[in-house]
């Protein structure tokens, strides 16, 4: 054997353990994709969704995964940008050949990859709002944010109560806004409230005191915000600026104690729909969700030092129904799907979960809660 | 329309345009002295927002932005001595395509140094719910600072230019830099001191309308499309008519949306400065025959 000759087959044998442990590895991990805009205007949602991801993960890995196949968390930073989505997913689907995808944080991003998810029979469990999301069916596509139209109904159901029948509406011009826009419009007349004004802002907008002047001119009795960029916290000072003292309703966006911060003053007394993550502390220790809400609650803060807020708790929600669905239908992507489609009475930070077939979303009205802001604070919201 | 809605609409304008104007006349004072625009402009009001709001809990608000401004003046200092003053060949299209480049670094590097959080400066008079009444309308105080910053910058840069020496000398090297340079200036410094002023300058609005636009690493940007295109429409050069266009396209706006959905707003502000650069493509307050000198 000439020494060339030795020193290929030397190569050769060196190879055959790596060979086999990967295979070994490759058997024991489940590899999950995430599209996050961990950077962006939707920075908001992203950046707590990551976090959570990677600290749920550690946590899931760290008691010996699943079964004891190990979690790999391989996360995209789409930047919001939904082509960006489109080509994350394509390369997570066709070249990491991931078991699942959690994400995108924005519902125009989920709409973009929908289809492809769909045909590339990779389960998607997305962390967007939008109802259409889910509506209609998809297979593989499953949401855990909180529906657009209960959201809607809660708000409407106070403004009822508060005797508010005309209302002006400003939502920013991104799929979430749009979606909830849609949402707001299609059930007013159901609730027997009149829209008086109907405006869309662009995503960026740094001053809306304009739209608000034409707002004012109506004589609306409160105005609507569908929004979930940083406008949220802009358009509570414009309107204080202009001296309107109508009440400010906001989406479930607006469930980041940072806005409120941003707002400063100006967010007193801003009413809106959430889960019940930002008032975790108040609920009663037998509410089925106290313990999950708390124990995430504890950890976000304690590994990251900032407040948490319901987007991580979003992400939270979409990695453990899919954990929970391969626990219960074991790594195969199909029995996976079909233990989500099946799953029941699961506690996340969103709600009680209970899929099925026709609802691939498995939260109701219940989910929400109305809050406000009193003392720079989330508090309930009490109906006077 | 009543009186107070008028006044109103006039207000919302005023406030944009006043944004608007502080921006671009930072892109007029690099292209006073090199011809060129610095497309890193709104990356500047950026850096200066985000430093003072960084240093804002620590010391008081005015030692705060002029630490900011003068932190932001030395990046744009840095800027020059590293890469502006190596181009082989500073041509007017090369240059640009560098500050391109710049920008984009500078956002990434806020990025890391920060976070993709959205930070405001406290307003300076008041707070977030302060407004003042003129006649039957309401104004946030922070509004007349803008509005007086731009004005001591306007009349700042003014003197500036036409009366002192390192002012002249920096008209000298745009209207013709070997010109210039015969004449004894020292051409390389004065676009140091250039790309100082405008970073100064950008990181001082930076500040005074963080509390109403609210600033995050990549705010400079969309700021900085819209100051282009005052300074465009006031004439490139110059900060009078700077501020002459950034209320025109506010009020533009504002009353665009008076009539129409919001929507609608950029469209119509951007036809409108179209048109009136079909009709003088040296902006309201350019003059023609300088225009024709400049190589950009």
């Amino acid at each position: 054997m000439s020494f060339k000759k030795f020193c290929i087959a030397l190569m050769c044998v060196s190879l055959i353990p790596g060979a086999f442990s990967c295979k070994k590895q490759a058997g024991e991990t489940i590899k999950i994709g995430a599209i996050f805009s961990v950077t962006g205007p939707a920075s908001f949602l992203g950046a707590p969704e990551a976090k959570t991801a990677e600290m749920m993960v550690e946590e899931i890995n760290d008691k010996g995964g699943i079964d004891g196949k190990m979690l790999k968390l391989i996360v995209k930073d789409s930047a919001g940008d939904p082509a960006k989505a489109i080509s994350f997913a394509k390369q997570l689907i066709e070249e990491d050949k991931v078991f699942a995808i959690i994400g995108p944080s924005t519902s125009g991003e989920t709409m973009k990859i929908k289809a492809i998810c769909e045909e590339g029979k990779t389960i998607l469990v997305s962390c967007a709002a939008a109802e259409v999301i889910v509506n209609p069916v998809a297979k593989y596509v499953f949401k855990s944010p909180q529906k657009d139209s209960d959201a809607v109904q809660s708000i409407y159901n106070v403004m009822k109560k508060k005797g508010i029948k005309s209302i002006g509406i400003v939502s920013s011009n991104d799929g979430y806004g749009t979606a909830g826009k849609d949402q707001l419009e299609k059930l007013a007349k159901k609730n027997g409230i009149q829209i008086l004004i109907s405006e869309v802002y662009d995503k960026k907008a740094t001053d809306l005191t304009g739209v608000l002047t034409k707002l004012k001119a109506k004589n609306v009795q409160a105005v609507i915000n569908w929004s979930i960029v940083p406008a949220q916290s802009i358009i509570a000072k414009n309107m204080k600026q202009l001296n309107m003292d109508v009440p400010l309703f906001q989406s479930h966006g607006f469930g980041n104690i940072k806005y409120v911060k941003e707002a400063g003053e100006a967010a007193e007394g801003i009413i809106f729909p959430c889960g019940r993550l930002l008032i975790a502390e108040d609920l009663p220790e037998n509410h089925p969700q106290k313990a999950v809400l708390m124990k995430y609650k504890k950890n976000y803060e304690s590994e990251y030092g900032e407040d948490a807020s319901t987007f991580g708790g979003h992400a939270y929600d979409s990695l453990m129904i899919l954990v929970e669905g391969i626990k219960r239908g074991g790594a195969d992507k199909e029995k996976a799907r079909g233990a989500i489609e099946n799953m029941k009475g699961f506690a996340g930070t969103g709600g009680i979960f209970n899929f099925s077939p026709a609802d691939h979303n498995g939260l109701d009205i219940n989910a929400f809660e109305m809050l406000t802001v009193k003392g720079g604070k989330f508090v309930k919201y009490e109906d006077k | 329309m009543s009186f107070e809605q008028l006044l109103q609409y006039l207000l919302s304008g005023v406030t944009n345009g006043s944004i608007y104007a502080i921006v671009a006349i930072g892109f007029n004072i690099i292209y006073n002295t090199t011809g060129i625009i610095n497309f890193a402009q709104g990356e500047f009001l950026m850096l200066g927002g985000m430093t003072a709001i960084s240093l804002s809990p620590y010391v008081p608000l005015p030692l705060a932005i002029l630490i900011a401004v003068i932190i932001t003046a030395m990046v744009g200092a840095v800027v020059d001595f590293l890469i502006i003053r190596r181009l082989k060949k500073p041509t007017v299209l090369n240059m640009v395509i560098v500050t391109i480049g710049l920008s984009i670094i500078i956002r990434e590097i806020a990025l890391h140094l920060w976070d993709e959080k959205v930070r405001s400066l406290p307003y300076f008079t008041g707070n977030e719910v302060t407004s003042i009444n003129i006649l039957g309308a309401y104004i946030s105080p922070q509004v007349l600072w803008v509005l007086g910053v731009s004005a001591v910058i306007v009349i700042f840069l003014g003197v500036f230019f036409k009366f002192t020496l390192t002012g002249r000398s920096m008209r000298a090297c745009a209207s013709n830099i070997t010109a210039a340079r015969l004449c004894g200036i020292n051409t390389r410094n004065m676009v140091t001191i250039s790309f100082m002023l405008s970073a100064a300058i950008g990181a001082l609005a930076g500040c005074v309308i963080s509390p109403i636009t609210q600033t995050q690493y990549d705010c400079g940007t969309s700021l900085a499309i819209k100051g282009f295109a005052v300074a465009i429409l006031g004439g490139l050069g110059n900060s009078t008519g700077a501020i002459i266009g950034g209320i025109t396209i506010g009020l533009l706006e504002a009353f665009s949306i008076s009539v129409l959905p919001l929507a609608y707003k950029d469209a119509i502000a951007i036809s409108i400065l179209l048109i009136i650069l079909f009709l003088r493509p040296s902006g309201l307050l350019g003059k023609k025959e300088a225009v024709e000198l400049k190589e950009f």
